[in-house]
């Protein structure tokens, strides 16, 4: 009895069936159809992490895949799928780009934010001493993204509201709006679009990194 | 009994200390903390645990596991760690060393394994089967990882394995392999093994079960796969569920010729 019940809860119905339809070694397209079969039956919804995160854009899709075939992705795809988030970049409703780089640091600093244990009045943080270098004095940094130590200064940000300032304050908020848009398959998060941070949180982090006052660019 | 108490003891005094180091979270505390540890990892005192139960008679059907069988025959210890996940002709399926527990505590023992799968970790029978797979893992430490990847279920669980690994999805869109695609890269000050490849996985997927520091736990790879999952932002993957095992099944044969170090102690 218990065993019957084990064996329909349990057992993969997907592997069952992906490898009783065909007598042959599968290939790739089987071992993907079977994962999604896996995919459906081994997640749970649990707080505010439901199974509907599952199912992955177009983007993540194809990025995936090169992934997986431990190939970078291909040009004309790459150049779709740049073009595709460049679209959904949304700009600032005022005109402004910049808040408060103090606030950005707090927000740079947590980490919070979207996960099971998690509800939804958590403030989101963006994660960025994650991934990255900031200010000097943080020395808990993570490798996986660039340094950003000195961001604005070095892109020579004197003054971000002026004419010369204009292009790199765009292509920043575009960044963190939506990073697909500048590189297909980047492994950061897509800030804004996902709704991470609201405009408001973005416009401090932006504050961090571009102000010329922001301990970033001492 | 009153050994256990007395290490127990020893170990709450140390564990004190321990919280401390883990705060600041430096490499060189940590390795220095695993040092003082040496003689000590508070893992043995699950790994006694599950000694006590792996041949105690316990379940409906008052029965010990000692005829469980996890792969090298019936009560066999030494070497069946280092080669799980693996094919299970009696159940059908992948199994890695937690479920199949599970199975033998099911048919040997008569426990409700769907009960027992919905137990949140370290309570009750979840902590139990937590400290048996540290116990049977144990008795493989110093031994070379070598699943066998033989039959086509094997194989198909790597290769689904190698897309979960690879799937990027969730409001972060991460994937396993954010974190853990490339070598030398670290999240804060954590260094992050690189799962693709050995020495990588000797690291990451070799030493679990093993005692966290940070929260004087202890995790078997069910737990750490569902907190990685739940870091990534993902819903939560079932316990011992096909995503799981394939996971499993993907690390571990990369991990082919690392020496298991469990049960390790980790951050």
């Amino acid at each position: 009895m218990h065993k019957t019940t084990f064996a329909t809860l349990v057992a993969a119905p997907a592997l069952a069936l992906g490898l009783g339809a065909c007598t042959s070694s599968p290939g790739s397209a089987d071992y993907d159809r079977i994962t999604a079969e896996v995919v459906k039956a081994s997640f749970q919804d649990r707080g505010i992490a439901k199974v509907d995160r599952l199912v992955q854009d177009e983007a993540n899709r194809l990025c995936s895949a090169a992934d997986v075939a431990g190939q970078p992705i291909d040009e004309k795809t790459a150049a779709a799928i740049q073009e595709a988030a460049m679209k959904t970049i949304k700009w600032p409703s005022d005109g402004k780009f910049l808040g408060d780089w103090k606030e950005g640091e707090k927000i740079a600093q947590s980490g919070r934010g979207l996960t099971w244990s998690d509800n939804d009045k958590t403030v989101n943080g963006g994660n960025c001493y994650n991934c990255h270098q900031i200010s000097k004095e943080e020395i808990s940094f993570g490798t996986i993204g660039t340094s950003l130590y000195n961001y604005g200064k070095l892109r020579g940000v004197a003054n971000p509201d002026s004419p010369e300032a204009k292009p790199i304050i765009e292509y920043t908020w575009g960044k963190l709006w939506n990073a697909r848009a500048y590189s297909a398959c980047s492994q950061m998060p897509r800030v804004g679009h996902h709704g991470i941070l609201n405009e408001q949180q973005l416009k401090h982090v932006m504050a961090l990194l571009l102000d010329p006052q922001s301990p970033v660019n001492k | 009994m009153k050994r256990h108490l007395l290490a127990l003891t020893a170990v709450g005094a140390v564990l004190a200390q321990g919280q401390a180091w883990a705060q600041d979270a430096t490499a060189e505390g940590i390795a220095k903390y695993r040092e003082m540890l040496e003689d000590g990892n508070p893992a043995e005192l699950f790994e006694m645990k599950g000694e006590e139960l792996w041949a105690q008679k316990r379940g409906p059907k008052n029965a010990t596991l000692e005829q469980c069988d996890l792969g090298l025959g019936p009560g066999v210890l030494k070497g069946a760690f280092v080669q799980m996940p693996r094919y299970f002709k009696d159940t059908g399926r992948v199994q890695d060393l937690e479920s199949r527990l599970l199975t033998c505590m099911e048919t040997l023992q008569g426990f409700n394994a769907e009960e027992i799968r919905k137990t949140p970790f370290r309570r009750g029978e979840m902590a139990n089967l937590t400290a048996l797979a540290t116990y049977v893992a144990a008795q493989s430490k110093g031994m070379r990882f070598n699943l066998p990847n033989a039959t086509e279920q094997e194989k198909t669980m790597y290769e689904v394995g190698k897309r979960l690994f690879f799937m990027r999805g969730g409001p972060h869109d991460f994937s396993c392999a954010t974190c853990h695609g490339q070598a030398g890269k670290r999240i804060r000050l954590q260094d992050l093994p690189e799962l693709t490849k050995n020495p990588g996985d000797g690291i990451g997927f070799a030493a679990w079960p093993a005692y966290r520091v940070s929260n004087a736990q202890m995790w078997g790879m069910q737990h750490r796969l569902n907190d990685c999952y739940r870091q990534q932002r993902f819903p939560e993957p079932k316990f011992g569920s096909d995503a799981t095992i394939a996971l499993g099944v993907y690390m571990g044969v990369n991990a082919k010729g690392a020496k298991s170090i469990v049960p390790a102690i980790k951050r």
